[in-house]
């Protein structure tokens, strides 16, 4: 058999395939529906590129953030202070430069901590920003309420963050395959092993930190057009990080492609829940919460991965006679 | 065992919640309806926005229905909670418009998802006539999307009212020229702060104090503090409900002594009256209504029989007057076309609980801008466009 191109194997082929087959279907969604199943569809693909991108640095280190909110509002304010001046390319990159620059500050003062004080400082975080950015507009800037009127639909809004979506897994697919990904496992594994190999875990944290700060400041940008009024607590709604949280770790955080599966179940459910109990959403949500942790604590990719172990052990071992109890 | 009581309880629940829609037959008029039920605005809502919905629609089925043509049809509401939520308010307004298909909406609550939701809501060429959004940016909405409507003034009318009203005062020998200001930094409190402080200027009023503070500041002590400091002769504060309550509370105190006691939403709140008792006497704030208006008196009496409660005395009334307007427009078109129902809009005079609206260019220019608290009512005292209740007069103490 001829060697693949860039050392790929077969397996990875194959889920590359897979994975350009689902994101051309996706794309395609806007072309039958313009209105509510394109409405979900966006707001799927937020979640999707928000909880990916949480995971890829989350998800090895284990590290808990309560962040996103503030990478978030970053990337929507960079383009509510300045659609007017720049093209909205341009504060894309510049809302994506401020979530990397926020992440870098943070990780070089929290990073060294471990646990519980950077799940509390991160939480504490978003709440700081949203304080310094509408104390800054209020100070330097002459705007008043931010508008942002662009030509952009729904439709364009989901291609982008689909694209953002595609750009962060190929990126985490990239960090797997480097140093920098080895290093990330040995960290998630044992940190003091870690370090006592050489590894400089600081350093390959932040930079892991400042790639997903940076990458849900580009979610934030993007979806700035859809919000088309700017507010602190719209934009840094705490709401955001909490549910990045619940809805990866649904999925699990094991697996880069772990949040996809808690992203689309949960969305179309709390759709589900608000359409269905308008009055009501808080208590079901908050059942549907008790039902998840109580039936699923390792999440949909712990319940796919049992069941596929049970099923080779079934094609494996002799057939269950029927009746006999399995354990 | 566990799972399979849950997985039941859960069927049985969906079952319940799909089979509730099918009792109908007669033709109906299908109304949607998105705004907070949970979130931060949903105490405002609460107050300001479910109340008048619920109300109007019982008070329009009570009467057989909405006269289209010659049928008379019930309105049948379907309603979701947005959660304060853009993404939501989105999301139900297409769901309202593709998959429940309903003829018409009612406004979103609040300035940001009422701009958020207005493409598509545009998108589908429903009326939309907004109650809720009080912003300079009103003239360049309509003029954006053709089928927006917006009733409740902008920023300036309301800080012009609030300089107007320290103006007469001034002019009666109630106070004098010093004036501590303050303001809330969103977007809101920024706007009223930037039309009012040239207006004071130009009035010729001396700014003593000046401060701002982030929306949700816990601690406003040292505001009051400082202002009083400065012994102003009038306190202004653009705040929002928790910051309104807590800068009253503060005032009353430590004693603040001003002649003229300005705080922003909230104060036209029947629970403001409700907690601050005689001390509210004399306050004045953003709002008010013609409490003399008979049709004001009888407004105010329904909505206390169908919630229970009073409406508040700022954007209740204009809330229930919205829907007024869409009710006569349908009935002047006498069809659910939605651009017919615009067009009439646009064309239409509407007599409503705030009196006769005739849009300018989608705006209603005629608003209420400043109440002051007067034996349990907050009365208007100034007004653009339309008659005030009563003529402003001296805070007397905080007794």
């Amino acid at each position: 058999m001829s060697p693949l191109p860039f050392n790929l194997t077969q397996e990875e082929l194959r889920a590359g395939a897979v994975g350009a087959a689902l994101v051309i279907v996706a794309a395609l969604l806007p072309v039958f529906d313009q209105a509510y199943y394109l409405a979900l569809g966006v707001n799927i693909m937020l979640y999707a590129a928000l909880c990916t991108a949480w995971t890829l640095f989350s998800g090895p280190t284990h590290y808990i953030s309560l962040a996103s909110a503030a990478f978030f509002g970053l990337g929507t304010y960079s383009v509510g202070l300045g659609i007017d001046h720049l093209p909205f390319p341009l504060l894309v990159l510049i809302g994506a430069g401020c979530g990397a620059v926020l992440a870098g500050i943070v990780g070089v003062a929290t990073l060294r901590l471990s646990g519980v004080y950077f799940v509390i400082f991160t939480l504490g975080l978003a709440e700081l920003v949203r304080q310094l950015v509408s104390w800054g507009q209020s100070k330097i800037t002459t705007r008043m309420g931010l508008y942002v009127f662009t030509d952009f639909t729904e439709k364009h809004i989901f291609w982008m963050l689909l694209a953002l979506t595609v750009l962060v897994f190929i990126t985490g697919w990239l960090i797997n395959r480097s140093r920098l990904g080895f290093a990330m496992q040995v960290i998630g594994n044992d940190e003091t092993v870690a370090r006592h190999v050489g590894i400089d875990t600081a350093r390959a944290k932040i930079i892991l930190f400042m790639i997903s700060g940076a990458f849900i400041g580009i979610a934030g940008a993007i979806c700035a057009p859809r919000y088309a009024y700017i507010q602190p607590n719209s934009a840094f709604n705490p709401t955001i990080s909490f549910l990045v949280v619940i809805m990866a770790l649904l999925g699990g955080t094991k697996r880069l492609w772990g949040p996809l599966v808690g992203v689309i179940p949960f969305t179309i459910l709390m759709d589900f829940v608000t359409a269905k109990f308008p009055n009501h959403t808080s208590i079901v949500m908050g059942i549907a919460f008790l039902a998840i942790v109580y039936f699923i604590p390792n999440g949909v990719t712990g319940l796919i991965e049992q069941a596929r172990t049970k099923l080779r052990s079934r094609m494996g071992a002799p057939a269950v006679k029927p009746g006999e109890v399995q354990p | 065992m566990q799972r399979r009581t849950f997985v039941t309880l859960a069927v049985s629940a969906a079952l319940l919640s799909f089979t509730s829609g099918f009792a109908y037959a007669q033709e109906v008029v299908k109304i949607g309806a998105s705004a907070p039920k949970t979130g931060p605005l949903a105490g405002g809502a609460a107050v300001t926005h479910w109340p008048n919905v619920k109300m109007w629609v019982d008070e329009v089925n009570a009467r057989g229905g909405l006269k289209i043509g010659d049928t008379q049809q019930k309105i049948e509401l379907v309603e979701y909670d947005d959660q304060t939520n853009p993404e939501n308010a989105i999301q139900n307004i297409q769901r309202l418009a593709t998959v429940d298909k309903v003829d018409f909406i009612v406004t979103p609550y609040s300035t940001g998802i009422n701009v958020a939701t207005a493409p598509m809501i545009a998108q589908h060429g429903y009326p939309h006539i907004t109650t809720s959004a009080a912003t300079d940016g009103v003239e360049e909405f309509a003029k954006r999307w053709n089928n927006s409507f917006w009733m409740l003034g902008t920023a300036t009318q309301l800080a012009k009212g609030a300089v107007e009203t320290l103006v007469k005062l001034r002019d009666k020998g109630d106070i004098g020229n010093k004036v501590a200001l303050v303001n809330v930094t969103d977007a809101f409190g920024m706007e009223l702060l930037g039309a009012a402080k040239p207006a004071l200027t130009d009035a010729g009023f001396e700014l003593v104090y000046e401060a701002s503070f982030p929306l949700g500041t816990q601690d406003l002590a040292p505001v009051i503090s400082s202002a009083k400091a400065a012994s102003p002769d009038a306190f202004v504060a653009f705040s929002y409900p928790g910051e309104t309550f807590a800068l009253t509370e503060q005032a009353q105190i430590q004693g603040l002594d001003v002649g003229a006691f300005y705080v922003g939403v909230g104060t036209a709140f029947p629970s403001f009256a409700a907690r601050f008792g005689k001390a509210a006497e004399g306050i004045i704030g953003i709002g008010g209504v013609n409490t003399d208006d008979p049709k004001v008196k009888d407004y105010m009496e329904r909505h206390q029989a169908s919630a229970g409660q009073g409406p508040d005395f700022w954007a209740s009334a204009t809330t229930y007057a919205g829907l007024q307007v869409l009710e006569q427009a349908i009935e002047q078109a006498g069809t659910k076309d939605r651009a017919a129902v615009v067009q009439a809009i646009k064309d239409g005079t509407f007599d409503t609980v705030i009196g006769q609206v005739k849009f300018q260019n989608n705006v209603n220019p005629n608003v209420w801008t400043v109440g002051q608290w007067r034996d349990g009512a907050f009365v208007a005292v100034a007004a653009d466009g339309i008659e005030i209740s009563q003529e402003p007069v001296k805070k007397q103490g905080w007794e």
